[in-house]
């Protein structure tokens, strides 16, 4: 969970709120702090706060209370101009006016960094993002993918140490995306820079990030490593918005610090890990990973519950299976299969039973 | 599925996009590097269809025709349904607007009328040397006499004197004088006519009398051209008007200078105004705009009418100055009757067409390029000079051609507010037109403003470019 110590950190929200119209809290009570070098990504849906902290640290906005700090020092009065930090905008924001060179240029003019050095670090800038030979053009004439890049270059040439990112890959096509992924991500480690990442995609957040925070109703929801996000959520609702999920409901049985007997709510008893539950006889929300879900009784432990299961619908997507069932009540229990030439290919109406080690399976608050 | 025929599509007559029936196209996925390197690829591409063109002839269609032709057939329709949708207004403009303007226009060079009326007389006029210090001889002075006469029967001979007036003061009550007692001379029998013609009247014994006639018996003349631009014509050729009848110079220079200064007045005034508008809440910009339109929707008249209610020396303006003892009774300003007084109301009247057209343009700039430019280090300053302003030129631009030109031909308000001092060229296009009956200068005056009208837009055209006007 987020804290707020801010000795090391490069970056730091503490006890940051935000409201605007002083009626409800747009951001409430937000800890968060960064290393230097970290890539970082604030994800949640729309309305979550992710972009008004955003806007906090690159000086758009105003806390309401609490304070930012930034090397250790509080930023909240000093204008946008003079933070130093680098921005990439949502729809680029590449003045229209100007070519990419003079667009890249701005910055260091604004610096006011002599011509040959400025026309060098353009350069390199350019280089940088391959975009060496489109200097001359204006926006308009490149394609989304290289006004992209020209605003990356644009927000990295005067070399600042924070860099921040508001969903710059959200009108790009699905396979330049995921190369765009990619190329921030290398960039940002090759340079060094701190990064801070907004996005709602939660693929993106998970292929770029070394942490992500996972925004909901203006709180972070859980601060972690792509892989602890996916693996271990905290609850609910990290469960849900972070790929592909599935809830049985039910009520906890038996419960010891590592495992949990949960019954269904159709009786059946299954094997979980306790979460955010603490007691017999709570509610809760039971979280499967498609993938981890087993109907292969060997590779399963012998003592395991198993669940009675129908073959809904079997999706062939290539490179795995998605076969939805029904299990427990629940007509929209999916799970994968990786395409092996051993694998079984399920037919719908087919009786199975299917089955989880206990520690993929997360009882969490309901 | 059986086989289908090809199916072809040209939209330039020169590349051909081929869809061989279905499943046939190949599904070309673009790759992230395709999209770094497709403006490269496009250049090539277009060497490589134009060299195709040179060496492979003319494209065909798939029936053997030159595609360019199939195309242009293929064209045809479209074009045709289109016509017929403009042709109502076409018409309308055309009989109700461009053929009036065009004969409005055709006046000022169009001198036929001297001709008509003194046919004789203008062909014996030709045989004359209007520079030779000689009267004309009886000839002449004969087919006058017939030409009068068959003029004073038509009853013309008053509208000659009135043309020619224009031209030398004094011929007007000649040919109306001559004309009464004409009548009692007979063409056939009465002769000689010299003498009786001086008795009559002794301009009839003057050079000058007779060179005005022959100097504007042309058919087509440039003389309203030339006293437009406060010269005339005479029979030694072009020289300057006499000091005291030069206005016109002055008057189009002074138009061209006021209508500048309401321009940058209406930048001035307007541009903060728009950039309110378009960064404020909808609901809140839409009130303000409300304020910016409403003196659009009230009548010319009354607005003009009440700024002269507030300018005039004991208007609502002087009156409040004095009262807060700013100006002393005895020196109120004088604001009405002169070219502040046009300067002002004209400013006020013009104003919504500045603001209107910098709004819709600004309105299109997102705030995120300003934030863009201070993320970058800009001040507040410099974000709005090197980033939003230029942006916002094509508004200006737009607004400065309209205001520009709607104030250069602007009438009523110079009219009522402007005294002597602050009438525009046009007012003198009205006077000539309604009082003195000289439609021939008016004409030639009002084809002048076009020409400057359109010598700007074009100079404007290649200074700022017209692409860059945006009226929305």
């Amino acid at each position: 969970m987020p804290d707020g110590s801010t000795s090391d950190a490069f970056v730091a929200f503490e006890r940051v709120q935000k409201s605007y119209d002083g009626e409800t809290l747009v951001v409430k009570d937000l800890n968060l702090s960064l290393p230097k070098g970290e890539f970082l990504t604030m994800l949640g849906p729309s309305g979550s706060g992710k972009t008004t902290c955003l806007m906090m640290l690159a000086g758009f906005e105003t806390a309401t209370h609490g304070e930012i700090l930034l090397d250790g020092k509080p930023i909240n009065n000093i204008p946008p101009h003079k933070r130093g930090i680098g921005m990439v905008f949502q729809n680029y924001a590449l003045f229209p006016h100007m070519t990419v060179a003079e667009n890249l240029s701005f910055p260091l003019e604004v610096r006011k960094i002599g011509k040959s050095e400025r026309e060098a670090k353009v350069r390199r800038a350019l280089d940088m993002v391959q975009m060496g030979e489109f200097g001359g053009r204006r926006p308009a004439q490149l394609s989304g993918g290289q006004q992209q890049r020209i605003a990356l270059a644009r927000a990295l040439v005067f070399e600042p140490e924070l860099v921040l990112m508001d969903e710059p890959l959200g009108a790009l096509d699905k396979q330049l995306r995921e190369h765009m992924q990619f190329e921030i991500t290398r960039l940002a480690h090759e340079l060094g820079i701190t990064t801070v990442y907004v996005t709602h995609d939660q693929t993106e957040a998970l292929t770029m990030s070394d942490r992500v925070a996972v925004f909901d109703d203006g709180r972070i929801q859980q601060l972690d490593p792509p892989d602890t996000l996916y693996e271990s959520p905290q609850n609910s609702f990290v469960a849900q918005f972070i790929g592909e999920n599935n809830t049985l409901e039910g009520v906890v049985k038996e419960i010891t610090s590592d495992s949990a007997v949960v019954q269904l709510d159709d009786g059946e008893l299954i094997d979980c890990k306790p979460v955010n539950v603490s007691k017999v006889g709570e509610r809760t929300k039971v979280s499967i990973r498609p993938e981890r879900v087993e109907f292969n009784k060997d590779r399963l432990k012998e003592d395991a519950h198993l669940l009675k299961a129908t073959v809904k619908e079997f999706i062939y997507m290539g490179d795995v299976f998605r076969t939805r069932l029904s299990v427990a009540g629940n007509d929209d229990f999916v799970i994968k299969s990786r395409n092996a030439p051993d694998q079984v290919r399920l037919k719908p109406g087919q009786q199975i039973e299917i089955g989880w080690l206990p520690q993929d399976c997360h009882a969490l608050d309901a | 599925m059986g086989r289908q025929r090809p199916i072809r599509n040209s939209y330039d007559g020169d590349i051909m996009s081929e869809l061989k029936g279905t499943g046939q196209q190949t599904a070309d996925a673009p790759t992230p590097e395709d999209a770094f390197h497709e403006a490269a690829a496009l250049d090539a591409r277009e060497t490589d269809s134009q060299s195709s063109g040179r060496n492979g002839g003319p494209v065909l269609a798939a029936d053997g025709t030159p595609l360019k032709r199939s195309l242009s057939r293929a064209l045809r329709r479209q074009k045709l349904r289109a016509l017929a949708l403009i042709a109502p207004l076409l018409i309308f403009v055309l009989f109700s607007f461009i053929i009036p303007i065009g004969s409005m226009l055709f006046r000022s060079v169009e001198n036929g009328f001297v001709e008509q009326t003194l046919p004789l007389t203008v062909a014996e006029l030709k045989n004359w040397d209007a520079e030779s210090d000689t009267l004309p001889d009886e000839a002449l002075y004969q087919a006058f006499v017939t030409d009068m006469v068959a003029a004073v029967e038509a009853k013309e001979h008053t509208k000659l004197g009135s043309r020619l007036n224009y031209e030398q003061t004094g011929l007007s009550s000649l040919f109306r004088q001559t004309g009464r007692k004409i009548k009692k001379i007979d063409p056939e029998t009465d002769g000689p006519f010299k003498d009786k013609l001086i008795d009559i009247d002794d301009k009839w014994g003057e050079l000058e009398t007779w060179r005005t006639i022959k100097t504007h018996s042309v058919r087509y003349t440039n003389g309203y051209f030339l006293n437009a631009i406060d010269m005339q014509r005479t029979a030694e050729g072009a020289v300057a008007q006499p000091e005291n009848k030069r206005i016109l110079i002055t008057l189009f220079m002074r138009t061209l200078f006021m209508s500048l200064v309401i321009t940058t007045s209406c930048i001035l005034l307007g541009y903060p105004v728009a950039w309110i508008l378009a960064n404020l809440p909808a609901r809140s910009a839409n009130m303000l705009m409300i304020l910016v339109l409403l003196p659009f929707w009230t009548s010319l008249l009354v607005r003009t009418s009440a700024w002269k209610v507030m300018l005039q020396q004991q208007g609502v303006i002087n009156e409040v100055l004095v009262w807060l003892g700013i100006v002393p009774d005895d020196a109120r300003l004088v604001l009405i009757n002169n070219q502040l007084g046009t300067i002002i109301a004209m400013t006020h009247i013009l104003l919504p067409f500045m603001i209107l057209p910098m709004y819709s343009v600004m309105q299109t700039i997102q705030p995120t390029y300003l934030r863009a430019a201070k993320s970058m280090g800009a001040t507040n300053w410099t974000a709005f000079w090197r980033v939003y302003f230029p942006q916002s030129v094509p508004g200006i631009g737009a607004g400065s051609i309209l205001v520009f030109i709607l104030s250069i031909g602007y009438y009523i308000t110079p009219e009522i507010v402007g005294g002597t001092k602050g009438v525009f060229i046009s007012n003198r296009i009205a006077y000539h037109i309604s009082s003195s009956l000289n439609w021939g200068l008016a004409a030639a005056l009002g084809t002048i403003l076009l020409a400057v009208v359109l010598i700007l837009y074009w100079a404007y055209d290649k200074i700022v470019g017209i692409d860059n006007v945006k009226l929305g």
